[in-house]
């Protein structure tokens, strides 16, 4: 009876063993696998003021597709590197740069010159020149990307896909 | 040759082949079981195929977002078979989605989820999603601007996810931005996390197919009894069941076959869709379009109620899956001929026809405005009226024509206004054009006085 209850308490204790062991092995293993999958969420990119062109290469009126780098440009990463916006000189020392995302469901909008309106080719989402919803299906206006002059350069902050939230 | 059988018996006997597979093979299947049972056998012939090209493509691609596309233009254009090889794998993928969907639908009208299947029913669903999202995933892996705007599109859509939106697409695209991740992440959704599920998963469907046997074949008024069908089922098959190899694989073999075949015909004759421009983000002259198996949903974003989308982008795949998830709960008993469920027959009925006119909507895309248009030809314009010629070439310019027809030319967007001179008065049309409305922009902020008066001289001259 006696040798019965230190057999079972020995089970007992070594099940517990191999699986305190097995758990904390996961648990280990499990932490950069983890971080690999999870990082883009605890990553911060910070947005940075890229040169888009010289002053003189914008005339007042016009709307020109810019492209620069985005904030978190991999070495490696080949065009894909590479981000758009529309920016519009409104005035001598007066820039508008919107995303080239449309709010709908993020497709590249572009600039019809002689219709005066940005247009969608997925869903017919079109924007006025303003970035405002002139019709079709996009909840709100195109974001706008801060914009400033520098030394005679022109630069735009980068910034995030512009995401459409629910409440939109 | 008995040299040979030696070996074979020695392998045989120490690898354990026929003790182990022989009873799966020789399990005994209700007899009837006919055509109608080809396609969940003919989704797992699709699969392994798409597994042995999938492989191969890997060899050959390289999964990085700076180089997949020159990889890519090299199997299409440069690697021996490359394209046949695409080919496969693409028209695999579409044929995989069309035989799951048929499995799904057939098993669905004759009610083979009801007890004591559910499981099988229950994991069928999920591998079906799973699918989808193999499907879509691999649309991604072409890397070009399709491939690109196609990840954005499916960012934003999880962006409507409430509280955890902007999370979930900063997860799928690998930062903020499309950018060096975002490849490598759809590389491993394609290739390592969704495969490995899916194994697992048919292990376990095909799993239940033994353990609870085919389902024989309805007969009107044979009712599903959970207390008694088991006994009942056994009972059957012990008098009249047959071996599955060979006397009701043979179908299978032979549907699969034919499917595989298909497959390589379609890849050998009409080839891999051509990749379109290189995957640059600041490339914006494009037309993102999904394959085809997306077309109904990329069809409903632009139809539905613009107000209620955000709510249906979520709520729409929730309420599917659950629907889809609670059938064999809510309904495990009872009828299984379709004859005596016509409800059944006709809501399968009803979705298929709303998917495919979706489908079919989809390739029109009417909502869209057409770029593609060129300028109004002289005998469309007919006339000499250098008022009316003006405004004929200003309704191109201003981008009139993207969304209105004139006879044979412009898009779907708006009416056609062929002959809009004879409906609308020149107040009317002239209140339309500055006001807009509906999916109208208003014209009265772009349009010069002159240049409001030409369009109205043109539009009127439409008789």
């Amino acid at each position: 009876m006696n040798e019965d209850t230190t057999d079972e308490k020995r089970r007992g204790f070594l099940v517990k063993l191999s699986l305190g062991l097995a758990g904390l092995a996961a648990a280990v293993a499990g932490v950069p696998v983890l971080a690999a999958l999870f990082a883009p969420l605890i990553e911060k990119t910070p947005q940075v003021w890229r040169n888009v062109g010289l002053l003189d290469d914008f005339q007042i009126g016009t709307t020109k597709l810019v492209t620069f780098e985005n904030a978190n440009a991999e070495a490696w990463a080949g065009v894909t590197t590479h981000t758009a916006a529309w920016l519009r000189r409104d005035a001598d020392h007066k820039f508008t740069a919107f995303s080239a995302n449309c709010t709908h469901l993020g497709c590249p909008v572009r600039w019809e010159a002689g219709a005066q309106l940005f247009m969608c080719p997925c869903h017919g989402g079109v924007y006025y020149k303003d970035g405002s919803v002139a019709a079709g299906p996009p909840p709100k206006s195109l974001v706008q990307y801060p914009v400033r002059i520098q030394k005679n350069q022109v630069q735009v902050q980068t910034s995030p896909v512009p995401i459409t939230n629910i409440s939109a | 040759m008995k040299t040979l059988k030696k070996i074979w018996h020695w392998i045989d006997d120490r690898s354990g082949f026929t003790e182990i597979f022989g009873p799966l093979l020789g399990h005994l299947v209700p007899p009837g079981a006919k055509w109608s049972y080809v396609f969940g056998s003919a989704t797992l012939f699709c699969l392994v195929l798409q597994v042995i090209t999938g492989v191969a493509l890997s060899l050959l691609y390289q999964p990085s977002s700076a180089e997949a596309y020159q990889s890519l233009q090299f199997i299409t254009h440069q690697a021996a078979f490359g394209n046949i090889l695409r080919g496969m794998h693409y028209f695999g993928a579409s044929f995989m989605i069309i035989m799951v969907t048929v499995h799904m639908i057939r098993v669905y009208l004759t009610a083979a989820y009801k007890f004591p299947r559910e499981m099988a029913w229950i994991s069928g669903v999920l591998l079906f999603f799973l699918t989808i999202a193999m499907g879509f995933t691999g649309q991604l892996l072409r890397w070009d601007s399709n491939g690109v705007w196609s990840s954005v599109v499916a960012a934003e859509q999880l962006g409507r996810l409430p509280f955890i939106g902007k999370w979930a697409a900063r997860l799928l695209l690998g930062g903020d931005t499309i950018g060096g991740h975002s490849l490598s992440r759809f590389f491993s959704y394609h290739v390592f996390i969704i495969p490995a599920i899916i194994f697992l998963f048919v292990g376990y469907h095909l799993m239940l197919v033994i353990r609870n046997g085919i389902s024989e074949p309805p007969e009107a008024g044979r009712l599903v009894d959970p207390k008694t069908y088991r006994q009942w089922y056994q009972d059957m098959l012990k008098s009249k069941g047959v071996p599955f190899w060979p006397y009701a694989a043979w179908r299978d073999v032979l549907f699969g076959a034919g499917t595989i075949i298909a497959i390589i015909g379609f890849a050998y004759f009409v080839g891999p869709p051509e990749l379109t421009t290189p995957p640059d983000p600041a490339h914006l002259n494009t037309t993102p379009a999904p394959d085809w198996y997306m077309l109904s949903i990329f069809s409903l974003f632009a139809l539905m109620p613009a107000r209620i989308e955000s709510y249906m982008i979520i709520i729409g795949p929730t309420l599917t899956i659950i629907i889809l998830l609670a059938l064999p709960f809510v309904s495990n008993k009872g009828e299984r001929h379709p004859i005596r469920r016509p409800w059944a027959v006709f809501g399968s009925a009803c979705v298929v026809i709303f998917v495919f006119a979706l489908f079919l909507l989809g390739e029109k895309s009417p909502w869209s405005p057409r770029f593609k248009s060129k300028p109004l030809t002289a005998v469309n314009i007919h006339s000499t009226n250098p008022e009316v010629m003006a405004g004929g070439a200003l309704f191109y310019k201003k981008g009139c024509l993207y969304c209105h027809r004139i006879n044979d030319q412009g898009g779907y967007r708006g009416p056609n206004l062929t002959q809009v001179g004879l409906r609308l008065s020149y107040g009317d049309l002239t209140i339309r054009i500055v006001n807009g409305g509906g999916n109208m922009p208003a014209y009265g902020g772009i349009l010069s006085k002159k240049e409001l008066t030409d369009i109205l001289a043109f539009l009127q001259s439409r008789k």
